[in-house]
């Protein structure tokens, strides 16, 4: 029962999930207003169904592209890969350790240093302080970031934030390694490197999940691509198809603008 | 069959192979997530470990300020209650007041600390998945270690005030540790419970100023008039508090009753706030 449908190439199956949020109109919860509210005898919470029946899968070594407009439900398939958010239907099998860089500047503490803060989000995610401490001088070369360790994480500069972040992600063994639009930080020179180390993962057969507004990137770097609109997986197959017909559907065509990485 | 409905299930912590299942509420398996939580208990002893650093940092006493805080505080009180009361032997109930108060004062920093730790842990929840019990654990860590230094500032005033040094001291380490696990399970309670009201804790400094005037802190509990027993007898902590005044202020063995109710209360409190706590925690990603 515990065997990946399919092949043991597999490394990421999702089966038919679907993703049903239950939030509440108003905007903190509070004790206050839910007294308020049971003494109107009023119930405000709202379905909203971020995914809806999406299946794929993904081999061992391979690059996942996602695409779809804001709020199609990206960050919460990725999320639920993750095994942050528990899906509501459906199953998801994920095989190998996990290393996620979520949104921008993934669960760094501001006040705190640099340094802190690697060591923080690398217990978080599981490694122990022996593992941590053997990749300490590898996270912060590949970050370029030597000088700024011990400084406090609001003195860093977008770009810093971000390198920081990627290097963390990359560099602690991930089997599966899930980005969500963390490429458009750092200059040209620091996303060469970045493409350079995904490459890098793959031939080490792990696998990239990489969600992303710069189609450019989806087309250099991906081995397949799924399309998500509105909860729905619209398409699934070859990266330079799903761009294309995704630039097409939006109707702006495979301009500059949407090729590069902004 | 039923293995097959279990064995995905306990694979769900499992740091290699992971398979995620529809489930809102209820519980997880809890002996791996009791041994995923242990293999991350790093994680909680340094996050305990920055907060420490990060608090009063920018302060001109700096950590002085983790003793100063609660040696201001007793004075305060000593001040007002002597005031109001004028006690037979002042020495000795500055001794029972400052120690009843570095210790409700653990509790409350517990309290305090944990309530928004789920909440503020925002991005964190976000963005990696581990449990998320070792937030409040953390704050209740952080509490602890804001505590042990109090308890020097307690030994030159009890040595002052003359208090008895008997092996009925040794009774301090089980109080401290009941109430360590009283208020592990009342923290796990609040911090799962500021997810669904925000505003617990603005509710919570004022729960707590009235949880204390009902404890034998500013007073003796033998001062207490009969018909207010009962005050003391609803109370979880209160016979914890009068065991703390009898062995370090009088140098007498608590009651094995009291002590006994006090170890119950704890238990019952921490099983309850954490089975709360982890068929919850799996919310809380949607809710924050």
């Amino acid at each position: 029962m515990i065997s990946l449908s399919g092949s043991d190439r597999v490394s990421i199956s999702v089966q038919d999930v679907s993703v049903t949020y239950r939030t509440a109109y108003e905007k903190k919860p509070t004790l206050t207003e839910t007294m308020k509210r049971l003494g109107r005898r009023e119930r405000i919470v709202r379905e909203i169904e971020a995914l809806k029946g999406v299946s794929f899968e993904v081999e061992h070594g391979k690059v996942l592209g996602v695409v779809g407009a804001n709020g199609a439900g990206k960050s919460t398939l990725v999320r639920t890969i993750a095994g942050i958010l528990p899906p509501t239907t459906g199953r998801i099998e994920v095989d190998g350790r996990v290393s996620t860089l979520l949104a921008l500047g993934v669960g760094f503490n501001r006040k705190l240093t640099g340094r802190e803060n690697v060591v923080l989000g690398g217990l978080a995610s599981g490694l122990t302080r022996d593992h941590l401490a053997a990749k300490y001088d590898e996270i912060v070369e590949f970050a370029e970031l030597e000088d700024f360790m011990d400084m406090p994480m609001q003195t860093y500069s977008s770009g810093m934030y971000g390198r920081l972040g990627f290097s963390v992600a990359v560099n602690m063994d991930p089997d599966i390694l899930l980005i969500d639009e963390a490429l458009s930080v750092g200059d040209a020179k620091f996303r060469k490197k970045s493409f350079e180390k995904m490459r890098e993962l793959c031939s080490e057969d792990r696998t990239i999940v990489l969600v992303s507004h710069a189609l450019g990137s989806i087309e250099e770097l991906c081995d397949q691509a799924i399309w998500i609109s509105k909860g729905e997986l619209q398409m699934e197959g070859d990266p330079d198809e799903v761009v294309h017909a995704y630039t097409t559907f939006l109707d702006v065509g495979e301009t500059a603008l949407t090729m590069e990485d902004v | 069959m039923s293995t097959t409905v279990d064995a995905p299930r306990e694979q769900e912590f499992n740091p290699r192979r992971h398979v995620y299942e529809p489930h809102r509420v209820g519980l997880p398996p809890l002996v791996p997530y009791i041994q995923e939580l242990w293999r991350r208990r790093e994680f909680a002893v340094e996050l305990s470990r920055t907060n420490l650093r990060a608090q009063h940092f920018d302060t001109a006493f700096g950590q002085l300020w983790l003793i100063l805080n609660p040696l201001l505080l007793g004075l305060v009180y000593f001040l007002l209650v002597d005031i109001l009361h004028h006690h037979r032997n002042a020495p000795q109930f500055f001794a029972h007041l400052l120690s009843g108060l570095f210790l409700f004062y653990f509790m409350q920093q517990s309290l305090t600390q944990s309530v928004k730790s789920v909440v503020s842990g925002g991005k964190l929840i976000l963005n990696s998945a581990f449990p998320r019990a070792l937030l409040p654990l953390a704050a209740v860590r952080t509490a602890f270690f804001r505590f042990l230094p109090t308890m020097l500032i307690y030994i030159p005033v009890a040595i002052a005030t003359h208090r008895p040094v008997t092996w009925q001291l040794l009774w301090t380490v089980p109080i401290v540790l009941i109430l360590l696990v009283l208020a592990t399970g009342l923290s796990l309670i609040l911090a799962a419970g500021q997810v669904y009201f925000r505003d617990l804790d603005n509710f919570l400094p004022y729960v707590l100023r009235i949880w204390m005037y009902m404890t034998p802190i500013l007073y003796y509990a033998r001062e207490v008039p009969e018909k207010y027993q009962w005050v003391l007898d609803v109370n979880p902590i209160a016979k914890l508090f009068t065991a703390w005044s009898d062995v370090l202020i009088e140098g007498i063995a608590p009651t094995y009753r009291g002590m006994a109710l006090a170890a119950g209360w704890g238990v019952v409190l921490f099983i309850v706030g954490f089975l709360f706590f982890v068929s919850r925690e799996r919310d809380f990603a949607v809710r924050i």
